[in-house]
């Protein structure tokens, strides 16, 4: 790891100006894998996503057979994550439900970096009083507390969602809508602080006097220089919104019981805890782990996309 | 100070105002009634309906029910819950101080545990205790709180059965006794939150620490005879305070999150639990109020952790 002392930078320095030119995915991939714990965090990530997108159609066995015979079972051959209250399969249950968490996840993150970046950039771009305007809107949710407001969010607008769209896709909408309208600040206010900072540089400058508009200015110019930080940060909301959709899910406002995702079967499983005890643990293990790799890889992304950091 | 704090308190008026706007407009765009409970009861007839929801003034303009709602919630009138048949404010009294409580403590834990921690890590980056402590952290705040809950109910009620997993308010016990049943019952919620806030701020407190470190002003304090502890204390640690203090801050509305899932999870009788079961119950006035309160308290930490900012900092009274 980098000291950050002179002797360390000139150090890392001087080896960097003998290599030849790289692109810039191959030099921030070269600066990810030094990162250890990323690796590790990318690959798991890697494993479990392609267990819950794979896995249901090598795992055939269906996620709502009920058998009253084998319930409650500790894992064995036959059910390898044990089975619940209804006597249906948890591995089974597991892949499916890991498929709607992720979705989930990555669905409310492009929607927060998506209205997070625009918010941003108006305000980065325009300054005066829009910039103001849009930055109290922004400090204003940031302060709202955040789990009420999603829980009333979800309290009011639960049936009609339903009714409009079907129990299966109504809930997941509202529901990815609902988190990702919560992660958009943090974006913003990222995003304004780049627009701040670029929009007085050279390159934009030059830009500028070649007679590009300010839309192209913004898509060609600024916005791929601002891009680093925002995927960091959309990194790690996916994390936040995985948990936050358990979080609904465990406190049982997100989805019914017939969508086992991770938080909703960690929620059925919270009453049998004393004789049931790993029917609770797989799903809760599940998020944790999820959620530990997407934080180091945030974290490997973030150094290494960092052009001042020494790695 | 004085003229500092009266100004971030009128800041405080706009920011509870704007949170209160965004509130009603969520309730007011949301489909069907909030009389809804009354709606699907066959022995309310649709006169009496009809007539209720004059008297709410249900059927006037959006802009004039908000002012109603809003001058009637700062008055502390905030109807009665559907569920109880109760005054929602006497409800939540009821129910406050158990939230305060936990949450306070959990809070005091948090600093207690990532003070010393964030700044030993810090005076020796990259050292084992650094790297073992920021593992630890980031293992920490990756564990969802009703996970860790769960498992510490696992472990400590049902394997080694030490601790009651259900909180309750009025133990029926005096003197000592009532002491010891309250902590016992309360180390559990207590510690699932401290941890999870702590594995945060311990981060928070490292980077703070970090960054002062190395500045010139520390080495002149060394070099003018200080010892080590003094200079950290009084000169590092004082001053990477400073954005600790603004993070806490913003990290408040969080805060609230976990104590809606610890108290769900202990069964803690506190405003977080009764939120979730007001929503199961469809109780409007008692959601609203709940989520009203909850904004208050957000606001008013705000508010106080901006003037501990300004007694650390004395430029930014001055501002």
């Amino acid at each position: 790891m980098a000291n950050g002392t002179t002797a360390d930078v000139l150090l890392a320095g001087a080896p960097a100006a003998k290599r030849p030119a790289e692109s810039l995915t191959a030099e921030v991939w070269r600066r990810f894998r030094r990162h250890r714990l990323a690796m590790f965090g990318a690959v798991m990530l890697a494993t479990i996503v392609f267990a819950v997108a794979v896995g249901p159609f090598i795992y055939r066995v269906p996620i709502n057979e009920i058998d009253f015979k084998a319930k409650l079972k500790t894992p064995s051959w036959a059910h390898p994550m044990g089975t619940d209250d209804l006597g249906q399969d948890l591995l089974a249950r597991m892949l499916y439900g890991g498929r709607i968490s992720l979705a989930v996840g990555v669905a409310a993150m492009l929607i927060g970096v998506t209205v997070g970046t625009a918010v941003g950039a108006v305000a980065g771009q325009t300054g005066g009083a829009v910039d103001n305007a849009l930055m109290r809107v922004t400090e204003l949710f940031l302060a709202i507390p955040q789990l009420p407001i999603l829980l009333l969010v979800v309290y009011l607008f639960r049936n009609s969602m339903t009714k409009a769209m079907g129990p299966e896709l109504g809930l997941f909408v509202m529901i990815v809508v609902v988190i990702g309208g919560r992660g958009w600040m943090p974006v913003a206010r990222l995003v304004r602080a780049q627009f701040l900072s670029l929009r007085e540089k050279e390159f934009v400058e030059a830009a500028r006097g070649l007679g590009a508009r300010p839309f192209r200015q913004i898509v060609r110019h600024i916005l791929p220089n601002a891009l680093g930080p925002v995927i960091v940060a959309g990194s790690l909301d996916v994390a936040a919104a995985i948990l936050l959709e358990s979080t609904l899910s465990f406190l049982g406002l997100g989805f019914p019981p017939d969508i086992p995702t991770w938080g909703r079967i960690l929620a059925d499983a919270k009453d049998n805890l004393d004789f049931a005890p790993h029917w609770a643990i797989f799903p809760g293990t599940a998020i944790f782990v999820t959620v530990l790799c997407i934080n180091y890889l945030g974290d490997g992304l973030r150094d290494a996309l960092d052009p001042r950091k020494v790695l | 100070m004085s003229k500092y704090f009266i100004r971030r308190l009128l800041i405080s008026i706009p920011a509870l105002l704007g949170i209160s706007l965004v509130l009603f407009t969520v309730l007011a765009l949301a489909p069907g009634d909030p009389f809804e409970e009354l709606a699907t009861n066959p022995n309310v007839p649709p006169e009496v309906r009809a007539n209720l929801r004059t008297q709410f003034g249900l059927d006037d303009p959006i802009p004039v029910r908000y002012v109603r709602w809003i001058t009637s919630m700062v008055k502390g009138d905030w109807g009665f819950s559907f569920a109880s048949r109760v005054n929602v404010s006497t409800l939540i009294m009821q129910r406050l101080p158990t939230t305060l409580f936990v949450l306070g403590t959990a809070q005091l834990l948090a600093i207690l545990v990532a003070l010393p921690i964030g700044v030993y890590s810090a005076v020796r980056p990259y050292s084992l205790f650094d790297q073992i402590a920021t593992s630890f952290a980031f293992i920490g705040f990756s564990l969802p709180t009703f996970f860790t809950g769960l498992l510490f109910i696992l472990f400590f009620s049902i394997y080694l059965d030490w601790l009651p997993f259900i909180y309750r308010a009025d133990i029926g016990t005096t003197g000592w006794r009532w002491v010891w049943d309250m902590t016992r019952q309360a180390i559990m919620p207590i510690t699932v939150l401290g941890l999870f806030q702590g594995a945060t701020l311990t981060r928070f407190v490292r980077s703070a620490v970090l960054d002062v470190v190395r500045l010139d002003y520390v080495n002149t304090a060394r070099s003018k005879g200080l010892s080590e502890g003094m200079t950290i204390l009084k000169h590092v640690v004082r001053n990477a305070l400073i954005p600790v203090v603004t993070l806490l801050s913003l990290q408040i509305p969080t805060v609230f999150t976990g104590a809606v899932i610890t108290e769900q999870i202990f069964r803690v009788p506190g405003i977080g639990s009764l939120l979730i079961s007001a929503i199961l119950s469809n109780d409007t006035p008692v959601v609203m109020s709940i989520i009203f309160v909850f904004s208050v308290l957000v606001v008013l930490f705000a508010l106080i952790a901006d003037l501990t900012y300004a007694w650390l900092d004395p430029r930014i009274s001055y501002r």
